[in-house]
C-alpha cells in the first residue's frame, strides 16, 4: 500500500506509504461496502446488466447517507464531513474495486457546482437538496445537431418576453434525458459578433410544455442518448444562472470541474484485473490465453499506460490542492483515460474471440438466452458503446488542440 | 504481370455492382437484416438466376468453373453494400469444399440444389475451446457398425439458422490438438440429437450454436477420407479468408469515401472539418490502409489460384493486414463522423461492426501474424 500523495504534494520527503489514519479510513470504506452495498445491485453490476433508475437512485442515497456522495462539494452545501484528497482517492478506489454503480454526474457533479458557484440563494435552496438526495435527476443540454466540437456555435434561442424566456431549438446527444426531471441548457440570448458572448445558462423543468424527447439508438442497440426538442418553451426568468451572456464562462468552469476523476482510473484498474483473471481461465492450446505472448504483451502495455495516467492524474490533483489551476492538463487525462477505456474494452472483445459476436439487446443481457461464457453478452455492446468516449466531452482531437495551444503555445 | 480482369470477370463485377446499387439501398439492407430470415429470399433467387451461386463450382459438377477471382469480385461488391445474404457461408465455405472433396452421391444431392438456390449450408468448425485453431477439435465421432455417432458442441456457426445441412468437423482419432484424426461429416440440420440455439450477430447476420448428442449418421456422410479432414477444412478456410478479405476491402472503400464526403460538408468553426490537417492525414491513412489491403488481396488470391508454395503465408499476411486495417478504418470512420458515427441510424456504424467481426472470423490479426511467422 502506498500513499502517492506524499510524493506529489511535495511534503518533507518523497514517501509512498499511507498513514495509519488513511489505512483505517480504507477499512471503514471496506466495512461500509460489506454492510451497505445491496446484494441485488451488486449481482447486476457483476453481471454487467444495465441498472434501472431506481437502483441507481437507491445506491446514490446510500452513499449520501454515509456522506460519500457529493464529496467534492463544499461541506456547507453537502453537510458532509470534509474528506482529505487522500481519503477521496481511497474512497473512489474502493468503490470501483467493489464494482459499485457509477454515480450519475449531471446533477451532483455538473449542475450543482454551477448552482453553488454562480446561483442565487434562492436557486441554491431550491435545487441543491434535491440533487443531494437524488430525488431530482438532471440532464445536460449542450450539444446541438450543428454544434458538436464547435459548441459555441449553438443556436437554441432564448428570448426574454416580460418575465419569461421563450426557448426554441434542438439539443442532441442528451444522455438520460428520458429519465431527467430538469435540464441545464446553454442557450443563445443574444446574437453577438463574438459568438461566445451571447450565450446564457438556463435551468429548464422537463415537464414544461413544448419539450419533446426522442430516443437515439446507438450502435450497441441501447437507448442512452436523446434528441430534446424545445418548441416555445416558457422558462421563468429566475431560472437564469448568473448574468445573461455569462453562459460560456460557466460552461468553461464546468469543464474544469469535470476534471477530477475524468479518466476513471480506479474502474480501469478493476477492469484490467478482471481481464487478466478471465483470460487466465480461457484455454489456448495447452496453456491459457493470458500466457499467450501476444495477448500478454498488450495487457502489459496497457497496464504501464494506465499506471502512467494514474500518476499524471495524481500530480494534477496535487497541483490543484496547492492552488494550481490545471485547465489544459485535464485534456491529457481526458485523452489518455478515454484511450485506455477503449483499449481495455477492445481487449475484452479480443479475449472472447467468436463469442463476442452474438448480439443481444440490453434487456436480454443476463438472461438465460445468451450463448458462450456467462460474461460474454455485454462485452461487444460495451466496446461499441465506448467509441463515444473519444468523441464526447470535447473530442480527443479538440483536446489535442487545447494542449497544443494552451500548454505548448503553438 | 497483369492486374486486369478478363471480359467475363468484368461482366460479373458490373452485374454485382449494379445489383448492390439498384436493389440494395441502406433501408432495404436493414429491413432484410432485421427480418426473421435475416436476408432476402428473393435476392438469393436472383443470385441463382444470375449464376452467381455456381460461379466457382467446377463444370463437372454443374457449375461455371470460374476461379477465385470471380468470388473475390463478388465479395468485394457485397462488402460495399454490406450484403447479408449468406454467400460466404453457403457458397464459399461449404459448397466449394463439397465440389472438390464430396462423394458423387453428396455432390448430386447437394450441389445442384445449392446452385439453383434451394439449399443452404453452414460449416461448423469452431468449438468453445478452439479459438481460431482448426485442429483443436473435441467433438467426437465414433464408428458404430455402418454409422458414426457424433457427440460434442460447435460454436458460432455462421448461417446456422438457415442451413439445411451442416458440414461438421469431428475427431475420429488422435488427441485434441492433432491435425490427423479429424473427419468432416455432411449432416442434415433436422437430424435427431442435433440441437440448435439460433441468434443474431452484431454484424446484422445470424449464427447458431450446435449441440450434438449421440447424432447417428451413416458412413456415406463422411467427406473425404476418415481422419484426413483437416487439410480439406484448412483449404476451405483459406478460400474463405480470401473471400471475406475481399468483402472487407469493399467495406473499407465505402467507409473511407463516405468519411471524406462527410468531412467536406460538416462545418464546425465556420469551415468544413475536412479542411483540418489532422483529419486530412487521418483520412489519407484510411485510404492507404484500404489500398494496402487491396494489394495483398490481389496478391494472395492470385497465389492461391496458381497454387504457389507460399500461398498460405500470403493468405495469413492478408488476414493480418485486414484485421489491423479494418479496425483502424472502422474506428476512424466512426470517430470522424462524431456522434452520428455511433448511431444505429447511420450506416457507418454498421460497416464498422462488420469490419469488427471480419477481424475475428477465421482468426484475428494476432493469430495470423503467428501463422505467418510459422510458415
Amino acid at each position: 500500500m502506498y500513499n502517492y500523495f506524499f510524493l506529489i504534494l511535495g511534503y518533507a520527503k518523497m514517501d509512498l506509504t499511507f498513514s495509519d489514519s488513511d489505512l483505517s479510513f480504507r477499512k471503514e470504506v471496506i466495512t461500509f461496502l460489506d454492510n451497505e452495498y445491496p446484494a441485488d445491485i451488486k449481482e447486476k453490476q457483476d453481471k454487467r446488466i444495465p441498472l434501472e433508475k431506481e437502483e441507481i437512485v437507491r445506491w446514490q442515497k446510500i452513499l449520501h447517507n454515509k456522506g460519500w456522495f457529493a464529496i467534492n462539494w463544499p461541506t456547507e452545501f453537502s453537510g458532509y464531513k470534509e474528506l482529505s484528497v487522500t481519503e477521496k482517492y481511497i474512497l473512489q478506489e474502493e468503490l470501483a474495486k467493489a464494482n459499485t454503480p457509477t454515480t450519475i454526474p449531471f446533477g451532483m457533479g455538473m449542475c450543482a457546482p454551477v448552482i453553488y458557484s454562480f446561483g442565487t440563494e434562492d436557486q441554491k435552496q431550491k435545487h441543491l437538496p434535491s440533487i443531494l438526495n437524488s430525488d431530482i435527476w438532471w440532464c445536460q443540454g449542450y450539444s446541438e445537431p450543428g454544434s458538436g466540437s464547435d459548441l459555441a456555435s449553438l443556436k437554441t434561442k432564448a428570448e426574454l418576453v416580460d418575465d419569461k424566456y421563450i426557448v426554441n431549438g434542438t439539443k442532441t446527444w442528451t444522455t438520460l434525458a428520458q429519465h431527467a426531471d430538469w435540464i441545464f441548457c446553454l442557450v443563445r440570448t443574444e446574437t453577438t459578433p463574438i459568438k461566445q458572448e451571447g450565450i446564457s445558462f438556463l435551468l429548464i423543468d422537463m415537464a414544461t410544455s413544448g419539450i419533446e424527447v426522442k430516443p437515439i439508438i446507438t450502435i450497441d442497440g441501447s437507448h442512452e442518448v436523446n434528441m430534446v426538442y424545445l418548441d416555445n418553451v416558457e422558462v421563468p426568468k429566475e431560472n437564469l444562472i448568473g448574468e445573461e451572456g455569462q453562459g460560456w464562462n460557466i460552461a468553461k468552469f464546468l469543464l474544469a470541474h469535470e476534471r477530477s476523476g475524468i479518466a476513471g482510473i480506479a474502474a480501469l484498474k478493476r477492469e484490467l484485473k478482471r481481464l487478466k483473471e478471465l483470460s487466465s481461465e480461457i484455454p489456448l492450446g495447452e496453456g491459457t490465453l493470458l500466457e499467450d505472448s501476444q495477448f500478454r504483451t498488450k495487457i502489459e502495455e496497457t497496464e504501464i499506460e494506465l499506471t502512467a495516467t494514474e500518476f499524471t492524474e495524481l500530480r494534477t490533483l496535487a497541483a490543484m490542492s496547492q492552488g494550481g489551476s490545471p485547465g489544459a492538463e485535464s485534456s491529457i487525462l481526458k485523452i489518455k483515460g478515454t484511450e485506455l477505456q477503449q483499449t481495455i474494452s477492445e481487449l475484452f472483445v479480443e479475449m472472447l474471440g467468436y463469442y463476442a459476436h452474438p448480439f443481444y439487446l440490453e434487456n436480454e443481457i443476463g438472461s438465460n438466452e445468451t450463448v458462450g461464457p456467462d460474461y460474454a453478452a455485454p462485452v461487444m455492446p460495451h466496446y461499441l458503446n465506448y467509441r463515444k468516449v473519444s468523441i464526447y466531452g470535447g473530442s480527443n482531437e479538440i483536446q489535442r488542440n487545447v494542449i497544443s495551444k494552451a500548454i505548448l503555445g503553438l | 504481370m497483369d492486374f486486369t480482369f478478363n471480359e467475363e470477370q468484368t461482366m460479373i463485377q458490373d452485374q454485382v455492382e449494379q445489383f448492390v446499387q439498384k436493389e440494395y439501398d441502406w433501408e432495404t439492407r436493414q429491413e432484410l437484416s432485421n427480418s426473421d430470415l435475416g436476408f432476402g429470399a428473393d435476392n438469393w433467387k436472383t443470385f441463382a438466376e444470375l449464376g452467381w451461386l455456381g460461379i466457382a463450382i467446377s463444370e463437372d459438377n454443374g457449375g461455371f468453373g470460374g476461379s477465385s477471382i470471380e468470388t473475390m469480385l463478388i465479395m468485394e461488391e457485397f462488402g460495399k453494400g454490406l450484403v447479408v445474404e449468406p454467400f460466404l457461408e453457403t457458397i464459399v465455405m461449404s459448397s466449394g469444399l463439397l465440389d472438390q472433396h464430396g462423394t458423387d452421391e453428396q455432390k448430386s444431392e447437394v450441389i445442384g440444389s445449392v446452385i439453383n438456390g434451394e439449399m443452404h449450408l453452414a460449416l461448423a468448425y469452431a468449438e468453445p475451446q478452439s479459438r481460431f485453431n482448426l485442429s483443436d477439435v473435441v467433438t467426437e465421432a465414433k464408428v458404430d457398425n455402418d454409422n458414426f455417432i457424433i457427440n460434442g458442441f460447435k460454436s458460432v456457426v455462421m448461417n446456422g439458422p438457415s442451413a439445411n445441412k451442416f458440414i461438421i468437423s469431428a475427431r475420429t482419432s488422435g488427441k485434441q490438438l492433432e491435425k490427423k484424426g479429424i473427419s468432416l461429416f455432411l449432416v442434415d440440420s433436422d437430424i435427431t440429437g442435433l440441437t440448435k440455439a439460433d441468434y443474431k450477430t452484431v454484424d446484422g447476420r445470424k449464427a447458431s450454436d450446435l449441440s450434438l448428442e449421440n447424432v447417428s449418421v451413416p458412413s456415406e456422410c463422411l467427406i473425404g477420407a476418415m481422419d484426413e479432414g483437416f487439410n480439406i477444412l484448412d483449404e476451405s478456410i483459406d478460400r474463405s479468408i480470401l473471400a471475406i478479405s475481399a468483402e472487407a476491402v469493399g467495406a473499407m472503400e465505402v467507409l473511407y469515401k463516405t468519411t471524406v464526403e462527410y468531412t467536406k460538408t460538416r462545418e464546425q468553426f465556420g469551415t468544413p472539418i475536412g479542411k483540418f490537417q489532422v483529419l486530412q492525414h487521418r483520412m489519407v491513412d484510411m485510404f492507404m490502409e484500404y489500398e494496402q489491403c487491396k494489394s495483398l488481396l490481389y496478391m494472395a488470391t492470385m497465389k492461391n489460384e496458381e497454387g504457389a508454395p507460399d500461398a498460405k503465408k500470403a493468405i495469413s499476411g492478408l488476414k493480418y493486414q485486414v484485421g489491423k486495417a479494418g479496425k483502424f478504418v472502422g474506428q476512424q470512420a466512426v470517430q470522424l463522423h462524431g456522434g452520428m458515427g455511433v448511431t444505429d441510424e447511420l450506416n457507418v456504424g454498421h460497416y464498422f461492426k462488420r469490419l469488427t467481426t471480419i477481424g475475428t472470423i477465421f482468426g484475428n490479426a494476432d493469430y495470423h501474424l503467428k501463422q505467418y511467422t510459422s510458415l
